[in-house]
């Protein structure tokens, strides 16, 4: 109990009140925990995407064992990891004589993981964030359904921007005075009650974060420790 | 045949093509890389595009190698810029030179604790992660609690308290006023100890309509966003359909659509075989 619970809890509450004091006392020793501890919060954050990365491989290689449904398909996963990171960690590409440091070869033209960043990575992440269009046009399809007043604002909220802001939407109502045009119009919207909603949305999560992060510096949110805590 | 031994030959060819274009790349065959790129490119674009016909064997495909892939990349990419230039450099600054930094034996802690994270993968001492994890939260904690005190409450308050009258200039008066009751008004629809009806209720009210305002110009910029994705996208298998590359879109589209027909056909046989 007392390693398992209460040591993780006193860590949190050293280390935020440490942090939080480096604001109020910007001296030294107390103003090197921003540059240091914020490295040492990245380089965790590495080990937790390899953690990442080695529950990927337990969860495809468990799936593979148990024939679950469309299994061959954990193979193509696992065989592309490991070919990436192969490619990651080798200079495989480039010539020995080329004078490429191990590292540096992520962004060198003619290295392997450069290749596959450019035409495997690359078409598949933003294909996948472009296949979205598609689903955000059905969501506005079925806001338009609704039918009630805050849909319809929002839908015509978002068109009017949207048209403002491409050559059509100036082209649309290139007869109109100038402050009637859509891209006014839009910017109006964007600077005025667009403003005020996300201000509002702004102070709500700053109050929220500030609030959250309290409870867990004081020991009161323990909900990192998992649900049985 | 079974359905599996289709899937695994499918796999099969697709595995052998591509170890054709790495073949290529690592004997210094720049130019059929490109070339290969190009393919591999539009197989992997149409494959994830294919998903708006149906979930089928090309998306289901595309969408593994993706994860696998995506996966690899994050752990190269931050283990060369964070472990070797962070970490190893500031422990071993001789044998890292590149890093350019001093060596401070302090960044032993951070190499434990996330030893202490990797420790998740052994039940036994998965708890121990527990340390590692209380580390990050009190430090997020810590700098957010400022931050966002200072950014989002403190900022954004000082600039909504905007003067309601400025003489000569009734749009400013205006879009000020508008500004300050907007903010006054969303801010009351997230005041949940009271119930919202009366003037509370009206106000919340016309808080209400503030925020589907903001929502409305996040959609348009989430869709204008996805959007220019899309063209992005469309601008490439433009590129690929060209005869330097081989027509490669143009090639992979006819095959995808062709094996999804053939696809299509064999179900609808079984079905009424069935």
């Amino acid at each position: 109990m007392f390693w398992k619970t209460q040591i993780p809890v006193f860590i949190v509450f050293v280390v935020g009140m440490l942090t939080l004091l480096q604001w109020f006392i910007p001296h030294y020793p107390l103003n090197q925990i921003q540059v240091h501890m914020t490295q040492w919060f990245d380089i965790i954050a590495v080990f937790a995407i390899v953690l990442g990365g080695l529950n990927l491989l337990k969860l495809q290689f468990a799936k593979i064992t148990a024939r679950q449904k469309d299994w061959q398909y954990a193979l193509v996963t696992i065989v592309s990891f490991f070919v990436m990171l192969v490619f990651g960690f080798t200079r495989m590409g480039l010539s020995p004589d080329d004078g490429v440091r191990l590292g540096s070869h992520l962004q060198q033209e003619g290295s392997n993981f450069h290749w596959m960043f450019f035409n495997v990575f690359t078409p598949l992440s933003s294909t996948m964030f472009a296949l979205l269009a598609f689903f955000v046009a059905s969501a506005s399809y079925r806001a338009f359904r609704i039918r009630n007043a805050e849909a319809t604002l929002l839908l015509v909220a978002g068109i009017i921007l949207m048209l403002g802001r491409v050559p059509i939407g100036h082209l649309l109502t290139a007869w109109a005075p100038s402050y009637l045009q859509l891209p006014a119009i839009q910017e109006w919207i964007y600077s005025v009650p667009n403003l005020a909603g996300a201000r509002a949305i702004m102070i709500g999560i700053g109050l929220g974060m500030v609030a959250t992060s309290l409870r867990f510096i004081l020991g009161i949110e323990k909900s990192f420790l998992g649900g049985d805590e | 045949m079974s359905r599996d031994v289709w899937i695994l030959v499918s796999l099969g060819l697709v595995a052998a093509l591509t170890a054709v274009t790495i073949g290529f790349i690592s004997w210094g065959v720049s130019n059929h890389a490109i070339g290969f790129g190009f393919w591999i490119g539009s197989l992997l674009t149409l494959g994830i595009f294919s998903y708006l016909y149906k979930d089928n064997a090309f998306y289901k495909f595309s969408e593994h190698l993706f994860v696998g892939v995506s996966a690899s990349y994050w752990i190269a990419t931050y283990y060369w810029t964070q472990i070797d230039t962070n970490l190893w450099g500031r422990l071993f600054p001789a044998q890292f030179p590149h890093a350019g930094h001093q060596q401070n034996l302090f960044y032993v802690i951070p190499l434990i604790l996330g030893l202490f994270m990797l420790a998740r993968m052994i039940p036994s001492i998965g708890w121990i992660s527990r340390w590692s994890l209380a580390f990050i939260v009190g430090l997020y904690a810590g700098l957010r609690l400022y931050g966002f005190l200072q950014s989002n409450i403190m900022e954004q308050t000082r600039d909504s308290l905007r003067p309601l009258y400025i003489p000569g200039s009734f749009v400013d008066s205006l879009n000020n006023t508008l500004i300050v009751v907007g903010v006054i008004c969303a801010l009351l629809y997230f005041f949940f100890s009271r119930e919202h009806t009366g003037a509370f209720g009206v106000a919340s009210r016309v808080g209400i309509f503030f925020l589907m305002i903001s929502f409305g110009a996040s959609f348009g910029f989430a869709v204008m966003g996805r959007i220019s994705l899309l063209i992005g996208r469309f601008n490439y298998l433009i590129q690929a359909s060209d005869a330097s590359t081989g027509y490669a879109s143009a090639v992979v589209t006819a095959g995808m659509v062709l094996l999804l027909g053939i696809g299509a056909l064999r179900s609808r046989g079984d079905t009424q075989e069935a």
